[in-house]
Parts: structure tokens; sequence; C-alpha cells
């Protein structure tokens, strides 16, 4: 089939940057989105001109490395799929596919479709784990899980980071990927002890970064390729504000 | 080539305690004061900055990657190897290890692989502390499943994604530490090459892959997590990015290169779909648990899946070999596959698969515990295929996946170079000639988490605290050099991609040094490759600028790297003249079509010395010696 | 102290004030709307409207606990604490969201999960244009062409027997409605008042509440309009 692509161009960060058009011929539906942009790269650099920047490693939507607003959604029309698992049979012949990158303030763009989303790194730096010393670990029997709050962490930790959330958020929030974390944390025993502390600071990270509020829209759960549940964004509302009202026992006693 | 493995003396249950207790210590005091550079954030590299951090050290880690997160571990899908023997099934650590070194084709160091075994225990233990949702019981402890090669359920398992789970687990502990201020973690920055000052190692220079620039780093120790190299042959499992440049460039340095000829073909990929392919997707190993092996038993059967009647099937897997059927070994798996297919019993559009069946198992334990089981999976199949393995059976064929060969490192992991350290895939050390499945996630972290942090320490505290000066002469070499090798690429401007280049170098080591290897196809490559590398700088065009973000000069970069990468794995694949594990080699085969060992002259690692690009590279041995396991020829009849 | 200021500080401190806020006003608009319902009472043999009676309740409620008015003004005075806190805060968030996002991606698509989301601030300036018309309307009186100072019953009828009145008041219903809509549910969401076992009870709920008071506010006038209520 043939496409027309308007890709987002920009040499650098302080380029005001455009769209470009190119047409893309001989695409074959069994072609992935990114080996579609390969071959759109291949002609390019025969032409003597510089390819399209984007990111990509795995290539089978784990590493998330990946993404790209494909006609104004966030890793194209296909649900809970990345970029670059999309295939080119979601598209018909003749199409055309407007290609931007994440928009939003704490992901600046470093080129083309390339941005930069090291803000997500310093949410989980601000709390995102659990303090455990290497070598300090009871037996792995010795913390029953019930199965049913391993499988919930599970769905929440599933999270690539690839910041599809921020992107499809009308506020730029960053919101499903910290309450992702805050979530899988706050479902297993391990994770209790820092489990107030952890919110707060996360959350005042996230501000930090930049990243938008939550308003509820609940774009962020259609965006995301793994699926992850706004349901998470309540729960950690609920552990920011019992965190809030939590008093210490240093704290209890400064009143007395 | 000095080669000593310094493997501790003492029978093999208590080499690893003996050792600890004769290592030399730094004063907790004092580990600030040492720098450590730890290259790669993968499972073994992440785990190891975040404990060395932890421990005190001054860590700077580098990844090339926009995040720590990213690094291709994550990819990993079936699950992680230990000895708990939860499931009361005759497990301990000596069959692991035993295990280990029988899966290897006995082509392994005995004594780390005891270590490995004995450590996959912490592991587990460490990972659950860490909030890694592995898959549990309805009583809320551990599931095990029974993985390829292992007649015990002693494999950990987070859904099809444990790989991402035991990932995420490290990289949170090193963000922790970034957040601490123990580790200093440079992003996209990737590692062009060792700094050797006086035969140590005392540094690393870098690209900055946004600003083009060239910086170099100094240290007491470097440590590689760099990975594997399987893209060498274009198509792989491996991410896009991976490649052999740190370790390479390591080896040009002095590190000796070791077994670069044993690479894993992973038996269950999902197979290519046309010319554009730019990657393969694996399936993981543990749908070999109820998926069964077949291929129409009539040669150019074009009838689709459902169609063909159970008597007209070959469960080809489960005829030769009746005791382990679906689950036998990678490398054998592999072969079959290739057998089939080449016989003309390929199934799909281009005939280039087997068929990975379900059916069955559905109809034993219903869709809903296939679905618990392989749900991601099936998913992830559907998206790339379009078919759904619920209705019509998987295809699949055999693709490049692992790589046990990688630097040369002793029983602390150090290489021959003092101070240079590998540390999980990037050394050779574990998975002798063929690797277990679910061994790789178990030794990254043993490495990273349990062994480097001690041994470390343990040649730290030996060798005199000397500070090396940014504007030391053998830093300023190194960097002059790098400069002038990414100016050189950049200068060529002629008229192919890089990638067509890859494209070319992998198909030729596909042929010749994949699946199979024979004498007179290796030696051809030996002849093409360095006309390949002539034309690669004379023709390769890398358009913009080097002080910019440029992937294709990243790409070509690391290209250039594998062209001479290589022609030692085709040395390496040729001097061993016997089969063993995933080395094949068409000469050497049983009756049956089996790998043929040549004990006698073979039972060595083969250690490669790097004499300059084009020249013969010279092979050294470490012998290997098997006190514990008796070698005897595998059997998966 | 410092976990409330930290609280505060935080995007979702701010929705907690929008939440709180916003179900103070939810609970007015009910109360308010019952109140309307009174509308639909025919009078009593003494002539007296049950509007009228309800007004006056309204004023004196209290009394001689209180002054009269006591209780009325003290209402007015959290209502408009109130709207005050929950437009402060719409406001920091907007601005925020702007900060956060300041130039938009191509051919954007509308991924939310409801319709009424998008329509939340625009519908909160309408709903603020309303209300300041609505107290000169039938508190003060001066947007009122024939307004009879304590003559509840009399003025509602004067008034919707004006269609352009009319007309304004459902443009304003409609903007409350999908306010509730999305507003009753994310008063949940934000408070984090979800469970599994419920939150797909969450949705109907808003849906519910805010047809219930669309209908109810909307009926009496409807009827003035139809002649039934004079």
């Amino acid at each position: 089939m043939k496409l027309t692509l308007h890709v987002w161009r920009q040499s650098g960060p302080n380029d005001p940057g455009r769209h470009e058009r190119y047409e893309a011929d001989d695409v074959s539906e069994h072609m992935s989105f990114l080996e579609m942009l390969d071959v759109v790269n291949e002609r390019l650099v025969g032409q003597g001109e510089e390819p399209i920047a984007f990111e990509h490693d795995c290539r089978e939507g784990i590493c998330g490395s990946c993404g790209m607003m494909i006609n104004g959604v966030p890793h194209g029309p296909k649900t809970l799929t990345t970029a670059c698992q999309l295939h080119m049979r979601s598209f018909r012949d003749g199409d055309e596919i407007w290609i931007d990158p994440w928009r939003a303030t704490a992901f600046p763009v470093l080129k083309d479709l390339v941005v930069d989303r090291s803000g997500f790194d310093r949410i989980i730096a601000s709390g995102g784990y659990i303090s455990v010393r290497t070598g300090s670990a009871p037996d792995g029997n010795a913390i029953p899980v019930p199965k049913d709050n391993a499988d919930a962490a599970f769905d929440a930790a599933t999270c690539i980071g690839c910041g599809a959330c921020v992107a499809a958020c009308p506020n730029a929030s960053a919101m499903l990927f910290t309450s992702a974390k805050v979530a899988h944390l706050a479902q297993v025993p391990q994770g209790q002890a820092e489990r107030w502390d952890r919110v707060l600071a996360m959350v005042d990270r996230h501000d930090a970064e930049g990243f938008g509020n939550c308003t509820n829209h609940g774009a962020c759960q259609t965006a995301c390729p793994k699926g992850i549940s706004i349901d998470y964004i309540a729960q950690l509302n609920r552990d920011l504000i019992r965190a809030t009202l939590r008093a210490r026992p240093v704290e209890a006693g400064r009143d007395a | 080539m000095q080669l000593n493995s310094n493997v501790p003396s003492g029978p093999i249950a208590e080499k690893w305690d003996k050792h600890r207790f004769d290592m030399k210590l730094v004063n907790p005091a004092n580990k600030r004061k040492y720098d450590v550079i730890i290259v790669g954030t993968g499972l073994a590299g992440a785990s190891a900055a975040a404990t060395m951090g932890e421990l005190g050290y001054n860590v700077k880690a580098f990844t090339y990657h926009d995040s720590a997160r990213r690094a291709h571990s994550i990819a990993a899908q079936g699950g992680i190897n230990a000895a708990k023997n939860y499931q009361n099934d005759g497990d301990s650590v000596f069959r692991l290890f035993y295990d280990t070194v029988k899966g290897g084709d006995f082509r392994s160091r005995e004594a780390n692989v005891y270590r490995l075994a004995q450590i996959s225990l912490n592991i587990i233990d460490q990972a659950v502390a860490q909030g890694v949702p592995f898959a549990r019981e309805y009583g809320g402890l551990l599931a095990n499943r029974s993985f390829g090669g292992a007649q015990v359920s002693r494999t950990f398992y987070a859904r099809g994604q444990t790989g991402q789970q035991l990932l995420l687990g490290a990289y949170q502990a090193l963000e922790r530490q970034v957040g601490a201020g123990t580790v200093e973690l440079s992003t996209r920055h990737e590692m062009m090459d060792v700094i050797v000052v006086d035969g140590v190692a005392r540094g690393i220079v870098t690209r900055d892959l946004v600003s083009g620039g060239i910086e170099s780093f100094t240290a007491d120790a470097v440590v590689l997590a760099t990975g594997g190299y399987s893209n060498v042959f274009f198509l792989s499992t491996n991410a896009k990015h991976c490649n052999v440049t740190a370790t390479w460039r390591a080896h040009r340095r002095g590190a000796g290169f070791a077994n670069p000829c044993y690479t894993q073909i992973h038996p269950t990929c999902i197979p290519p779909s046309g010319e554009y392919q730019s990657k393969l997707t694996l399936m993981s190993e543990s749908l070999r648990n109820d998926g069964r092996i077949w291929v129409p038993k009539d040669a150019g059967d074009t009838r689709r899946a459902r169609d063909i009647p159970e008597g007209e099937r070959d469960y080809y897997l489960e005829r030769f070999y009746p005791s382990f059927g679906n689950l036998s070994p990678r490398d054998i798996a592999s072969r079959r596959a290739k057998e089939m297919v080449d016989s003309g019993h390929g199934v799909g559009e281009l005939k280039n698969g087997v068929y990975l069946d379900f059916k069955d198992a559905i109809a034993r334990l219903g869709r809903d515990a296939i679905s618990e089981r392989y749900g991601n999976l099936f998913e992830m199949y559907q998206k790339i295929t379009g078919e759904s393995p619920y209705e019509t059976p998987m295809r699949i064929y055999p693709a490049p996946h692992y790589t046990m060969g990688g630097l040369w490192v002793d029983y602390d992991l150090m290489t021959n170079v003092p101070g240079l350290f590998a540390i999980g895939e990037a050394n050779f050390s574990d998975h002798g000639a063929n690797r277990l499945g679910a061994s790789a996630l178990m030794q990254g972290l043993a490495d990273g988490y349990f062994v480097i942090p001690l041994t470390i320490g343990n040649y730290l505290a030996r060798v005199p605290k000397k500070p090396i000066p940014t504007d030391h002469a053998a830093v300023k070499d190194t960097e002059r050099e790098v400069k002038e090798k990414l100016d050189s690429l950049m200068a060529v401007n002629g008229s192919r991609t890089v990638d067509s280049f890859h494209i070319e170098l992998g198909r030729l080591m596909w042929n010749a040094c994949g699946m199979e290897r024979s004498r007179e196809g290796l030696e051809d490559a030996l002849r093409r490759i360095p006309e390949l590398r002539e034309e690669f700088w004379r023709d390769v065009r890398v358009p913009g600028s080097a002080a910019d973000l440029n992937q294709s000069l990243e790409k070509a970069g690391r290209v250039a790297d594998f062209m001479e990468f290589a022609e030692v794995m085709c040395h390496d694949a040729l001097t061993r003249d016997e089969s063993c594990g995933a080395h094949y080699r068409v000469e050497h085969t049983t009756e049956d079509g089996e790998a043929r060992r040549d004990d006698e002259n073979f039972a060595h690692a083969a250690v490669w010395e790097f004499r300059g690009v084009g020249e013969a590279p010279v092979r050294h041995e470490e012998a290997l010696v098997f006190e514990n396991v008796q070698l005897s020829t595998r059997s998966y009849k | 102290m410092r976990r409330v200021a930290t609280l505060y500080r935080t995007t979702v401190g701010k929705k907690v004030l929008m939440a709180v806020s916003g179900v103070v006003l939810f609970g007015f608009v009910f109360v308010h709307m019952l109140g309307n319902l009174k509308m639909l009472v025919p009078p009593d043999a003494a002539g007296h409207y049950a509007m009228d009676v309800y007004a006056e309740f309204l004023r004196s409620v209290g009394y001689p606990l209180v002054p009269h008015h006591g209780v009325l003004w003290l209402a007015r005075l959290v209502l408009l604490a109130a709207v005050g806190v929950h437009i402060v805060s719409a406001v920091q968030l907007a601005r925020l969201s702007r900060a956060a996002r300041p130039r938009s991606h191509a051919k954007e698509q509308n991924l939310s999960l409801a319709y009424a989301s998008r329509t939340m601030r625009w519908g909160g300036v309408i709903l603020l244009l309303f209300i300041i018309y609505h107290i000169l309307h039938f508190t003060t009186g001066q947007a009122h062409s024939s307004f009879v100072a304590g003559a509840v019953h009399q003025n509602y009828v004067s008034a919707f027997q004006n269609p352009v009145v009319f007309l304004v008041y459902l443009v304003a219903q409609t903007a409350l409605c999908l306010h509730l809509y999305h507003g009753v549910w994310s008063f949940f969401q934000t408070l984090g008042l979800n469970h599994p076992k419920y939150n797909h009870l969450r949705r109907p709920f808003a849906a519910a509440f805010a047809v219930v008071v669309f209908v109810g506010f909307l009926t009496p006038p409807t009827l003035v309009l139809a002649g039934v209520v004079s």
C-alpha cells in the first residue's frame, strides 16, 4: 500500500520544528510501524538526508523505548499495542498519517520524535522502590503473598514507562505512571513499611518535574499499551490522603 | 596472555565460602574513596551498581539508553532458576550445578557454575523482598514451573514477563542509590573505549548520544555489563541496539575473548515475514511445557493445520526423544526444526516454521488455565502475525538469542586485564557451550548482586590507590583515537546505508556460523568478511553530524565493530573442530545426527588475543577440569 | 502539619479541595432542587404557597437561638467559600495544565472516557456566570422585571412565563448536568473512594444524580411555561 506521512522534524531542542511530508510506497501489511519508518529512513539516507530520529529498542513491546503520536493517538490506533507492535494491517492504502513526538513540558524534544523522559526515573528515584539491602532478605517463602494481591501487584507493575499516558492526558499528567508504581508496592506486604512516605515523595517529585495534574479524564487508561487502570490513581489519591492524615508516633507524642 | 582462573582450592561446595574468607576486604570507611565504573544497566549492571553503591563505593554507571529500565534483560519472558526445592521434587544445589554443566555440554568451569547454583537461592529471596510480583499459589507461596532441559520444577516466574519484573526490581534499587547520591548514573552515554594505563583498566571514554560530546571518566576499576553479541547476525531476538562494541573495545585493549563461537539459537521464535524484517520475536520456551511441536508428515502439505488429521502429523521431538520430548534442550530442538524446514516440511506462507500446538493442552486444562499461563505471549503472537494461538497452532522457528561466549574472566569475574571486570552475558563464565532456559537471569543477578560486589573489593584492597588525572597521556590518547574513528566514519560519505552492511554481514554469519557450521563455510566466510569490512569503510554513508544526536553514527560504530568481531567468531568456530552444545559442526555428528564432542582435544575454553584488524588472532586455552561431574554424552532420548 | 502542607502543595491536594468543595455544592444543589419542587404543591386553604412557607422557614430557621437570617447567612458564607475554593483550585489546576502542555499534538484525538470531562472548565465558567445572574434574578431582584421582595412563588412564576428566561435556565441546567456527571464520578476518584467490588457503580450513580437534578430543577419551570403552575 501507499501512505503519506507528515512527520515532525526538529533538529534540536531549540529548533522550532515543523511537519515534513514523505510518501511511503510499497508498504506491506506485515510490516510493523517501525519497520515502515525503517524503510522510509533507508530511502532518506540514500538521498543524503538525515533519517527520522525515533526511539526504539526491543521491538517487542516491553522496553518502553518507542512511542510517538500516530494520528493524534499515542502508539497509534490499536489498543494495548506499542508502536513497535503496531502492524501496518491496521492502516489502509492511501491513508495520511501524522506523526508527532510526545508533547509535554516535562518531556522536552531532543530531536524529531525523541523526547527526554528522565523525569520518570527521578520519580522512581524519589521513592519507587522497597529499601532492601542486598543479602538482607528473608527466605522467599517467609513472606506469603495472597495470590490475588500478587496478581494485582503484577497488573500495576507491568508498566513499561513509555510515556503514552502523559501524551494522552490533556493535562500532560504522569499520574498513571506514578500511581502504577505506588499501587504495585502498596499491594504487597513487603511494601508496607515505606508506603506512606513513598506516596508523598513520589507525588511531590511528579509535580516538581512539571507534569500536569490529573483531572480524571481517563485518556491515559485508553492509551496505555499495557492496560493499566486509573483505579490505581484513585488508590494513589487515597494513600496520599491517608498518608497526610496519619500522624507518626513521634508527631503524636509531640501534641501531648 | 596470562590465564589464571584463580579457582580456590578445596571441595567444590566449600570453594566460595573459603574464598569469601580469604578475600581481602576494603575498610567500610575507605570504600567511598574508590571509584568504580559500571557500563550497562541491565540485570547484571543495575544490580551491581545498586549493591556497590549501597556498600559505599563511589559508583559511576553508564547506559546508552534514555533510562536504566530499557536494557534488554527486560524482554526475558520465561523465568529464573533457583535450587530452592520448594516443590520437594528432588532438586538441590548440586542438581542445578550438574544440570547446568551438563546442559553446557561440559564446556564450562565447574567452580563458577557451582557458585552460581549456590547463589541462586539468595537471588529469589532478594527479588521477593524487593516486591517482584512472582507467580504465587493460592496459599500465598511461590509457584514454580519446569523449563527446557530440567526434570524438576525450579523456575520462578512472573507471568511471561519475568525479566521485566526482575529488571525493574534492580532498576528501582539502582534509582534508590541514585537518589541517595551513591551512584552517579549517566544515561544516553555510550562507552566507546576502555582506558588502560600501564596494563591496568582505569576508565572509559564515552560519547554523549545527545550532544555528541566525547568525555573520559577515570576510576579504580571498570565493570562491563554490556550483554551479548547476537546482533552480529542482524536478525536475532536481541533488541536493536544490542552490540559487541564495549566488549570488543576491551578485547582490542588486551582482554581475552573466550569462546565467541558459542552462540545460542532459541528454538521458539516467530519466523520472519519478509525482507524488511528488523528483528525476530521470541516466544518463551516455557510454551514448550504445554505446547506440542509438529510438522506435516507429508513434505509440501499445504493444508491448514486444523485440516491435517492426527495420523498425518509428525510430533518429531516426541518421536526422537521419548523421555524429554518437547522439552529437549534448545540446541537439539533448534536443529531438529531446521532439519524439518530444510526437508520441505516447513509450515506457513513462506514454509519457514514448525507448529507449536496448544490444542491438547487447552482440551486438558481448559482455555482459562492456558490463558493464565501464556495469555500475554498469545496476545503478542496475535499482534505480530494476526493469528490466534487459541484457534490455530503457533508457527515457530529458531533464531539467534544468547551468546555464551564473552570476555574471559577468572573466578573473581576479572578479565586478564587487571581492573577490568565482565559480568552477565558479557562474560563467558557459566554456560559453557549452551545455556539452559531460565539461567541467564540467574547468572546476571548472581554476578551483579552477590559476586562482583565482593570480588571487586578483593581487587581494590590489593592494588595501590593512585588517582589518574583526566589529562593523563593514556586518557588523551584514547579520547583522540575515539574521535578519529568517529571522524573517519563520518568522512567515508559513500553510497550504502549502515543497515545494508549489517544485513549483509548478518546473512553471511547466519549461513556460515549460525545453527550449523562447516569448515568450508567458515573458511569462505573468513575470506568474505574482510572484503565486506573493506567495502564498509569505503562505501558506507553516515548522514548528519558527529556533534549531534545521530542514530546512523551510533549504528555505524557498532556495525564497524561487528565487522571486526565476526572474524574472530569464525576463527573460533573453525578451530573448535568438534561439535558441542550450540556449536554444531557438520563434520562431527553421531549416527543419530547429534553433536559429537571431542573431550580429548577440546575440553578447554578457547581464549582469543587481538593482534590487529585483519591480523590472525592468537588462540589460547584454559583447560577445563571436571572433578565433580562425569563427562558423558548427552542423551535426551 | 508538614504533611498537610505537602498535600496542599501537590496537584492531588488541590484536587482534594476541588472534590471537597464540590461535594458541598452537590449537597446544596440537591437540597435546592428539592426546595424548588415545592412549586408543584398547590396553595393551602389560607392561600399560602408552599414555596413561600419554605422560604420563610429558611429565613427564620434556628430562631430564637440565632437571629433571623442567621442560619441563612451562615449557609451563604459556607457556599460562597466553597465556590471560592472550587474556582481558585480550578484556576490553579488549569494554569498548571497549560504549563505542562503548551502545544498540542497534530490531529489530537479525544481519548477521555467521558465527553463531560472535557467540558468541565468552560462548563464551570458558564455556571459561574449563571450563578451571578441567578442571584441578581431571584435573590436581589435587579435582573427581574417584576421582582417583589419575599414573594418567592410569584417571582418564580412571573420569571418563567418568559421563554427567554426559561432558555437561559435550560442552558445552565444542561451545563450543570454535565458538570455533575463528571464531578460526582470524579469526587469518588479523587478521594480514592474506590473498591474493586463497587467501582462499576460509580458511573451509573453519577449519571443518575445528574439526571435527577436536571429533571428536578426543570420540571417546575416547564410546568410554569406550559401554564400548569401559576
